[in-house]
């Protein structure tokens, strides 16, 4: 008697749910529009110190979409990305360190500090290929073993916020007492190639913001992909009601992990391209701060929409550069007043309020031609 | 077995500095399930309140003694503005208020270095603290002994205040169910600004006893809070005996880790632990029982 009940039950497939209708494929034109802005309309437009400073802000983005898929829409605060940043960031400024210093020798800050003699596990970073792998497998793998711990024993909200904020500050804290073998306080510099090809030369660099703000959009079709599938509605599910989806057979866990592992991968991929950009790393790129900026960004564009992450991070890139300019001791102000004011009166960003006042514009028009007509 | 005993100190010490500034954060994030990061900066204003007071009393001896009440006040204060301000405009949304206060916390930390300077300010000791007390052949500096009996004093105030007087009866009553203490005729709303005074109240105090281990600076506040608030984690939410146990001993286990490696690595394995701890006891260390799923 008791199989009936576990008698896999006929599921006819629900007719879709999801919006079909051309408003679902509003966030493509949203994609195609910043597609055209950042590789058409910038790179004719800016300097080229200025698109460099673009390219830094396309990496910041490139980890706010991850940002986006696990806070916005998954409902993990995730306070402390910067750690993930910064496993990309020093992977691949690991790689240009060593191709910086030609194939046999050792960074200069090992012959200065250290023994002056590479460590085994930095050896493997002399291959490009390698880098590229560990870019993206080394932050995968910590999210997957750290979500797989804190997930599975259901800890969640401020406790899993808190969490991951302590372990971003303690690899911060790791990168700069590790003299040795991060470079400490400095961390990695003076890196002048990337993949063989010089920094110093205009054309590469432009390449290099290329790649950063095509890697920018590439990841956005990716999460609008991730956002349209059953996954993205397990997700949402699982944010608004996780219960009911542990009720379902659904286990909140491994769906919470899978978006944190893709978080995980993103801010990673925009630590990698911000080296090249930057020209070097160093521990206050992941440190507390930092995670705090990129979230600050996402907070500001809309946590749960595609586009307001990379949006925000890019006002935020950029707010931070020409304020900090303009005002080099006060702009902590602005980002502080940033987070009262956006997170106290427009919780979901600034792109919920555009079709808000879209909303109004056509309820007066509407009410004007009605009124015209009576 | 020097050794033992001096970190043995040197971590009660710290820990007792972590109590005091986590009673006050288990008492709004239990209550209220409010994550104030603008804590530390309510620890940060009773510091330079401390290094205000010496300004005026400028006798060491007795400036301390000013300053803890003084310091009570004024962040208790702080406390206060910030939870009428920001923080009831917030109520439902209890992980929103964490970035909130982060921003609130930015602008404080900006504030005291434009007020104060960049520069660190020492806040003088006094000359009755100066010595050391032998206990078990290690040499006990007094200053440290203070900031002991400075927790120890808010520990037993705070937890006297919640057991036996009809304020800590309806904080109580709120923290365990906030709907049936409203039925019953408790003004939650006021209860929630007191608490919030009492709270921020005793991270100035803990300013004033840091005053004694750390210089004054406007970034003090952010160093402080993460490890208070792993001690809340650690001890279970709203658990006064869990914040006592969980703070005494990250500040020893910290204390034992610094000495047999570095201090970074000391944070690092220290952090690790406790993510392995709430593998086993998701909860903290003592949790309250509810029906409740979430």
């Amino acid at each position: 008697m008791t199989d009936t009940l576990t008698e896999p039950v006929a599921v006819t497939p629900m007719p879709a749910s999801r919006p079909t209708s051309r408003t679902a494929f509003l966030p493509l034109i949203g994609i195609a529009v910043l597609a055209i802005l950042l590789l058409v309309v910038a790179p004719s437009a800016l300097s080229s110190f200025r698109l460099n400073n673009l390219g830094k802000y396309c990496c910041y983005a490139i980890a706010a979409v991850g940002i986006g898929l696990a806070w916005g829409r998954g409902g993990m605060l995730v306070l402390g990305q910067g750690l993930f940043f910064g496993l990309g960031a020093y992977a691949m400024g690991m790689h240009l360190k060593l191709e910086a210093a030609g194939p046999d020798a050792v960074p200069d800050f090992m012959m200065n500090f250290g023994s002056g003699v590479l460590p085994a596990w930095w050896e493997p970073f002399r291959s490009g290929p390698f880098t590229i792998v560990a870019i993206v497998v080394v932050p995968a793998v910590v999210a997957a073993v750290l979500g797989f711990a804190v997930f599975k024993r259901r800890i969640k909200g401020a406790y899993f916020a808190i969490l991951s904020q302590a372990l971003t500050v303690a690899f911060a804290a790791l990168l700069v007492s590790q003299i040795k073998y991060t470079g400490g306080q400095t961390g990695l510099n003076s890196l002048s190639t990337f993949f063989g090809y010089n920094l110093y030369d205009p054309v590469n660099k432009q390449m290099v913001y290329f790649i950063a703000a095509g890697l920018l959009i590439a990841m956005l079709l990716v999460t609008f992909q991730l956002y349209r599938s059953r996954f993205g509605e397990l997700l949402i599910a699982t944010r608004d009601a996780e219960e009911r989806v542990r009720f379902l057979g659904h286990d909140p866990a491994n769906i919470k992990v899978v978006a944190f592992v893709i978080a995980a991968i993103m801010a990673s991929i925009g630590g990698a391209m911000f080296v090249p950009l930057a020209g070097l790393i160093n521990p206050r790129e992941v440190s507390a701060l930092a995670s705090i900026m990129l979230i600050a960004g996402v907070a500001l564009g809309g946590r749960a929409s595609l586009l307001g992450p990379a949006i925000g991070a890019l006002v935020v890139g950029y707010g931070r550069t020409s304020l900090s300019e303009a005002f080099p001791d006060q702009w902590t102000y602005f980002l502080g007043a940033l987070f009262i004011i956006v997170i106290l009166l427009i919780p979901n960003g600034l792109t919920s309020v555009i079709p808000r006042i879209w909303q109004a514009i056509r309820r007066r028009q509407q009410t004007e031609t009605t009124g015209a007509q009576a | 077995m020097d050794v033992v005993i001096s970190q043995l100190f040197t971590g009660a010490s710290y820990g007792a500095a972590l109590l005091v500034i986590a009673l006050g954060l288990s008492l709004t994030f239990g209550q209220m399930g409010v994550i104030n990061m603008a804590h530390g900066e309510f620890l940060m204003a009773g510091a330079y309140t401390a290094y205000l007071t010496q300004q005026i009393v400028t006798n060491a001896d007795f400036s301390i003694i000013v300053a803890i009440p003084l310091a009570f006040v004024v962040a208790g204060l702080l406390g206060l503005l910030l939870e009428v301000l920001v923080i009831s405009r917030m109520y439902h949304r209890a992980l929103d208020t964490l970035l909130v206060t982060f921003g609130v916390s930015l602008v404080l930390q900006q504030l005291a270095k434009d007020v104060f300077g960049a520069q660190a300010k020492a806040v003088q000791a006094p000359g009755w603290l100066d010595g050391q007390i032998p206990i078990l052949g290690y040499r006990y500096p007094l200053s440290q002994l203070f900031i002991l009996v400075v927790a120890i004093s808010c520990l037993v105030g705070t937890a006297a205040l919640l057991k036996y007087t009809g304020f800590g009866r309806q904080i109580r009553a709120t923290v365990q169910n906030r709907d049936l203490a409203e039925t019953v005729g408790v003004s939650t709303r006021s209860i929630d600004r007191l608490t919030f005074f009492l709270g921020s109240g005793l991270a100035g105090v803990a300013g004033v006893a840091v005053t004694l281990i750390t210089a004054t600076e406007s970034t003090m506040g952010s160093e402080y809070i993460i490890w208070a608030f792993l001690v809340v984690v650690a001890g279970g939410i709203g658990q006064i005996k869990g914040a006592v146990i969980a703070a005494f001993g990250l500040g020893i286990i910290r204390a034992f880790l610094t000495y047999f490696t570095d201090g970074s690595m000391a944070v690092v394995l220290t952090f690790l632990l406790i993510v392995v701890f709430l593998q086993i006891r998701p909860q903290g260390l003592f949790a309250v029982r509810t029906r409740s799923l979430a």
